[in-house]
């Protein structure tokens, strides 16, 4: 339990934590809620509008909130998940932390943790900001707000944070494996935010198996989820699988991140 | 009681290279241990493997103590943070009370600027806030690795103080150093380590004046023929006005009554001090040629 306290401490105080917080804030408001809302105020329908003011109403509030996950909230909470271990190779801390005592195991069971505790306060704060969102609208445009069942929002936030644990997961092993922080963030953006897209966007129409074997990734698998639960019109959200397959594939490479990332720590030496 | 630190044919390869060949090394209970060598002859290496840091390739560690307290290779730790605050996340890893922060500050006299972020201490700053980090957990050993690495002369002088006060408290500590004149003034026993393999093992005192005898005798050129029928003509050189023997202290007496019934009026008959400096080029030297 130190090892959590300490690693809370560590993240609590970290600006960049916050910072990157702000940022996912502010860009989940901004593509779901301001530039849809200012596109419908002021008359000049366009495509993030397709779905009009219902789409920016608290009954949406699940799919609205999940929407940028499977691409640029899962790209900002994999950076997250670098910097909470790759930050050790950086300052080189890892040798004052562990000769402190504690096993190197436990030091990355603590850290997973706490980007859990992480992830799920950014999903939390997403949704949060959403309703928020949604209901300034509603009451602005005099709409309904009917808002998602407890069952729908406990279900929405779930999903979320399996997936933003996942990508955190993942920025976890690349700062193991490559053992820094630049070029973990960097290969990390690069497949979330350019290869999946030229996967599904180019490559999965022109070849069948490419098309297939996208139903085993990361990315796809968080969009499918997602999708099922409401989220559309967003870059990444396309349901290529049922929502069962997905949690089960996310749930995979969750933990298949989260042992391989801990059996390299594990075996290898600290410098 | 057991010794704290033993290690047994200690082996590190990396690829060709090897960082650490065979090192038998014995640190006992409540002594300062002075671990020596230039730089790149495996002591961080050794260090790294005793705190399990850096896994072998070859041999064992033993360290018999449950509480140890290092700074290997400089200080490191959370810019972000003050030096209190990366003490207190240092105090929960190792799960020790924050009762403990003060305490280890005001005994490295950084308690003044505890409050400070790390990012803006001076590297003698620094060096004493991994020197207080290393004693979180009131260690029974301490590991300190070039602890004086780029610290101004006052700095130096201050950390070697410290570390003296360390060790005068019961702690046994391991120094590593390349600085012969910090091990001098710090040690009890020195361990040489070249080229990954420990070459001389011994008290300061034994290293710097147990290989040999300096007497000053008249007249020297009959001194000299006569302690060259008594030891061998290798083990006698003439030196100015004085002959340089390589004799232990034991053979003293005899050496002496041999000159002495020769009808050579001796002098002076003592240990020889050679500077640790020359000593420590020879044996490295030795070790080079050896491997050559």
């Amino acid at each position: 339990m130190g090892s959590v306290r300490a690693e809370l401490m560590k993240l609590v105080r970290r600006p960049a934590a916050w910072l990157l917080l702000a940022v996912a804030l502010v860009l989940a408001l901004t593509f779901t809620y301001l530039i849809p809302y200012a596109s419908y105020a002021g008359g000049t329908a366009g495509v993030r509008t397709v779905g009009g003011l219902p789409a920016m109403l608290p009954a949406r509030l699940v799919g609205n909130s999940l929407g940028g996950l499977p691409v640029f909230l899962g790209a900002l909470v994999l950076i997250l998940g670098v910097l909470v271990v790759g930050g050790e190779y950086g300052w080189a801390t890892w040798k004052t932390v562990l000769s402190q005592g504690p096993s190197r195991i436990r030091v990355y069971g603590a850290k997973l943790a706490v980007l859990a505790v992480a992830c799920l306060v950014t999903v939390l704060a997403v949704f949060a900001a959403g309703a928020g969102a949604s209901a300034l609208i509603a009451a602005a445009e005099s709409a309904p707000a009917d808002w998602p069942s407890a069952g729908d929002l406990a279900q929405g936030v779930a999903a979320g944070w399996l997936i933003a644990l996942m990508w955190a997961a993942l920025g976890g092993l690349l700062a193991i494996t490559l053992r820094s922080v630049a070029l973990p963030i960097g290969l990390g953006l690069v497949w979330l935010l350019a290869v999946q897209n030229l996967l599904a966007g180019i490559a999965a129409p022109l070849l069948s198996w490419v098309a297939t074997a996208q139903k085993g990734l990361p990315g796809p698998n968080a969009g499918s989820l997602v999708a099922a639960l409401g989220a559309a019109d967003t870059p990444g959200v396309e349901r290529l699988v049922g929502a069962g397959q997905a949690t089960i594939v996310l749930v995979g490479y969750l933990v298949g991140f989260a042992i391989l990332g801990g059996a390299i720590l594990r075996r290898r030496d600290v410098l | 009681m057991r010794n704290p630190v033993v290690t047994h044919g200690l082996t590190k390869r990396y690829g060709e290279v090897v960082a650490v060949d065979g090192l038998d090394l014995t640190v006992r209970s409540g002594e300062v241990y002075g671990f020596l060598g230039p730089n790149g002859a495996g002591k961080t290496t050794t260090l790294r493997m005793l705190l399990g840091l850096v896994r072998p390739t070859a041999g064992r560690v033993e360290v018999a103590v449950p509480r140890v307290g290092a700074l290997i290779e400089g200080p490191a730790f959370y810019p972000y943070l003050s030096g209190w605050d990366n003490l207190r996340v240092l105090a929960r890893y190792a799960g020790v009370g924050e009762a403990r922060i003060t305490p280890v500050l005001e005994m490295v006299d950084l308690a003044g600027a505890a409050r400070r972020r790390y990012a803006g201490y001076s590297l003698g700053m620094k060096q004493r806030l991994g020197v207080a980090a290393a004693l979180l957990k009131d260690p029974e050993l301490l590991i300190l690795d070039e602890p004086t690495n780029g610290l101004d002369p006052a700095g130096m002088a201050d950390m070697r103080t410290l570390i003296r006060r360390l060790g005068a408290a019961g702690r046994t500590v391991l120094l590593s150093s390349h600085l012969l004149g910090e091990v001098q003034q710090v040690c009890d026993r020195v361990g040489v380590i070249a080229g990954g393999r420990l070459i001389a093992e011994s008290t300061v005192a034994e290293l710097r004046g147990g290989a040999g005898l300096r007497v000053v005798a008249e007249p020297l050129d009959r001194a000299a023929a006569r302690a060259r029928a008594l030891l061998g003509a290798d083990r006698v050189r003439v030196r100015g006005d004085a002959l340089d023997l390589a004799a232990g202290p034991a053979e003293a007496a005899k050496i002496n009554a041999e000159l002495v019934g020769a009808g050579v009026a001796v002098r002076e008959l003592r240990p020889a001090e050679r500077e640790l400096e020359q000593i420590f080029l020879e044996l490295t030297q030795r070790e080079g040629d050896h491997r050559g």
